[in-house]
């Protein structure tokens, strides 16, 4: 006896009707994203760092992580978003991120001293507690030794609690360590320091997208 | 309804007493207090349940009166021994025994009286009132008035002092934070209670521990702004005893809080969300636990050339009103198309050894700065604040060693000592 062939669109209403679950892959909602205003990277990230979610940004000494990171930053507080700066190694100059348009005034700096994992539990604390719109764990300085020693499930905490309210959370490191909880992973690496006349002007840097099936890059310039 | 009690020589007594039943008490010195007695009834029943509860709770021997009027509860109360209750419309009918000098008119109007032969609240009230109008002015219609049992004043209520304290002394010396805890739960409780019911808040709590033979032990929380949360308080005070333990074995406690209006903030519909203060304040006091005073906060540029120069303020950011959605368009549209290079500082600058040749450095090292230079910029001098302490003058590099890091290095021209100030990034 031959079965009958139905076609996949009335076999999926017949099912639809006994069955009260939708048999269809739901495709999750866009995330709102922070637009960095360097179209190189806003065009790498396809519209910016994404909110609800961690994004790593790795790279060696001077290729202008710190740099990305106050344009973003300075986006942030422009728009009247409160943000945190989580400081391992107390690196951050108030003054070059006022320079580079931070609002100060809008920003939480935490000074861990050079203690990585004070400042993980800060990052946590800061980030449950809800109504930041960008939280920046600056791991730039920490040794890798240090920074590796950050299980994968103090990763997956921070990216939970980030999806939970909405932040935005952007760790700088010198390498990659959240691997598969961060959703958005940037490389950038200097190509060359630009020297004008008896000043330094700026750094030419080449940024790689890792999260994608294809490798992605794009060239951009920070200047002095 | 008012309730009138009068006891001699017991006016605190009675103001206490008068507390337990209303917020709006008068008292008439030296020894009558009056309070609002209206929607007790749902609570107490009928006036003479009130009145029995009354007696109960006073404590001393008292004379009690229920009358629909402030001055006619009074009258009564100083008139008559005991309780009495006087129903509506009834006013005169049992006022009219008590002696007529319970009035309290001037003493011209008292010896008119006295020489018409009016002993009593019944003999005055019969009297008409033209008459009385005639001879003895406004204030003998005043007093006729009152006589006949038909005050209409409102009651003065006598303001409770704005007192936000309170204390306790332990019976022996207190080691442990825990215990402590369980006493500063209750009086920030008490005090919290005292200022919600007053609509207050409180921006800044003190607490002063006695200490067994040491310096008394003094905590300030200075809160951004008004809050009224004990559980909060008591989590920043645990926190700051924690991380600044006192001294010795705490023998007694006492806590203020100054009162302050609460915050009242409208939220606009497209204003970015920010952190709730309270919480916040909170989250900021477990952090500053964790990294250390002085770590957390907003930093503010001072006015000043010296590098490294900021003050690090207490992080309350403004409610971003108006800012919203033309905020955002106005940002994207003056958006600069390329990042600025900035500098990661050490704190403090590392000490390094830098080779210099023909008056420009060639090679730097430190334990984390280490290589050849291949490229320097400078100098560039500065100097300022030579009248201080606090004076600086040197040189600055700007320098790129051949692993491609960029540094900012100086000499100091009065030591002759070489710095690493921090790497541009």
């Amino acid at each position: 006896m031959r079965r009958a062939v139905l076609p996949l669109q009335a076999l999926r209403v017949e099912l639809q009707s006994r069955f009260d679950v939708p048999f269809e892959i739901r495709k999750r909602p866009d995330r709102e994203q922070i637009p960095t205003g360097i179209p190189a990277i806003d065009g790498l990230t396809e519209g910016g760092i994404p909110r609800g979610a961690l994004t790593e940004i790795c790279g060696n000494e001077s290729s202008g992580r710190t740099a990305l990171m106050f344009a973003l930053l300075g986006r942030a507080t422009g728009r009247g978003e409160c943000c945190a700066w989580i400081d391992a190694a107390g690196a951050f100059d108030p003054a070059s991120a006022a320079e580079a348009g931070v609002e100060l005034e809008r920003v939480l700096w935490v000074n861990c001293g050079g203690n990585a994992e004070h400042a993980l539990k800060s990052a946590d604390l800061l980030i449950q507690a809800g109504g930041f719109g960008l939280v920046v764990m600056d791991l730039a300085d920490t040794a890798d030794a240090a920074a590796r020693r950050i299980s994968l499930a103090s990763w997956f905490r921070l990216r939970h609690a980030a999806e939970r309210t909405g932040a935005a959370l952007v760790a700088i490191e010198r390498q990659i360590h959240a691997r598969s909880c961060s959703t958005l992973q940037i490389e950038i690496r200097a190509t060359r320091a630009v020297w004008m006349g008896n000043l330094l002007r700026g750094v030419a840097a080449r940024a790689e997208s890792r999260k994608h099936y294809r490798s992605r890059t794009a060239e951009f310039t920070v200047v002095k | 309804m008012y309730a009138c009690l009068h006891a001699p020589g017991n006016l605190p007594l009675l103001i206490e007493c008068a507390r337990g039943f209303s917020p709006h008490i008068e008292t008439n010195p030296p020894d009558t207090v009056v309070f609002d007695a209206r929607g007790l009834e749902s609570l107490y029943g009928p006036p003479q349940s009130l009145a029995a509860e009354i007696e109960r709770r006073v404590g001393v021997p008292a004379s009690i009166a229920i009358a629909p009027n402030p001055d006619a509860a009074l009258h009564a109360a100083r008139g008559k021994r005991g309780v009495t209750v006087i129903a509506r419309g009834r006013e005169a009918e049992v006022l009219a025994p008590l002696p007529v000098n319970l009035l309290e008119g001037s003493a011209e109007t008292a010896e008119s009286l006295h020489l018409w032969g009016i002993r009593t609240f019944g003999e005055f009230a019969k009297l008409p009132p033209l008459g009385v109008a005639a001879r003895l002015g406004d204030e003998g219609v005043e007093l006729w008035r009152l006589a006949r049992g038909e005050g209409s004043r409102q009651l003065r209520p006598i303001a409770a002092a704005l007192e936000f304290e309170e204390e306790m002394e332990f019976e022996y010396p207190v080691e442990l934070l825990e215990p402590l805890s369980f006493v500063l739960a209750r009086l920030l409780n008490e005090v919290c209670g005292r200022l919600g019911a007053r609509s207050l808040a409180t921006n800044e709590i003190r607490l002063w521990l006695t200490l067994e033979n040491a310096p008394e032990y003094e905590a300030l929380l200075r809160l951004p702004v008004p809050m009224l949360d004990a559980k909060a308080f008591l989590k920043m005070l645990q926190l700051e005893l924690s991380g600044r333990p006192p001294a010795a074995p705490v023998v007694k406690m006492r806590l203020a809080a100054e009162p302050v209006k609460p915050r009242r903030t409208q939220h606009g519909l497209f204003t970015p969300a920010s952190p709730e203060p309270e919480k916040l304040e909170l989250t900021v006091a477990r952090v500053r636990h964790l990294v250390g005073e002085g770590q957390v906060g907003t930093p503010e540029l001072r006015d000043t050339h010296c590098p490294d120069s900021f003050l690090m303020r207490a992080f309350a950011p403004q409610p971003a009103a108006g800012r919203g959605r033309v905020a955002e368009a106005g940002t994207k549209a003056v958006a600069p198309a390329a990042a600025r290079l900035c500098l990661r500082r050490f704190r403090p600058p590392r000490v390094a050894q830098v080779i210099v040749v023909n008056r420009r450095p060639v090679r730097v090292m430190s334990p984390s700065v280490n290589g050849r230079v291949v490229m320097a910029k400078g100098p560039w001098r500065t100097s300022g604040d030579w009248w201080t302490p606090e004076a600086w003058n040197r040189d600055e590099w700007d320098v790129a060693i051949e692993s491609g890091a960029l540094y900012r290095i100086f000499q100091e021209i009065d030591s002759g000592r070489w710095f690493v100030e921090g790497s541009y990034d």
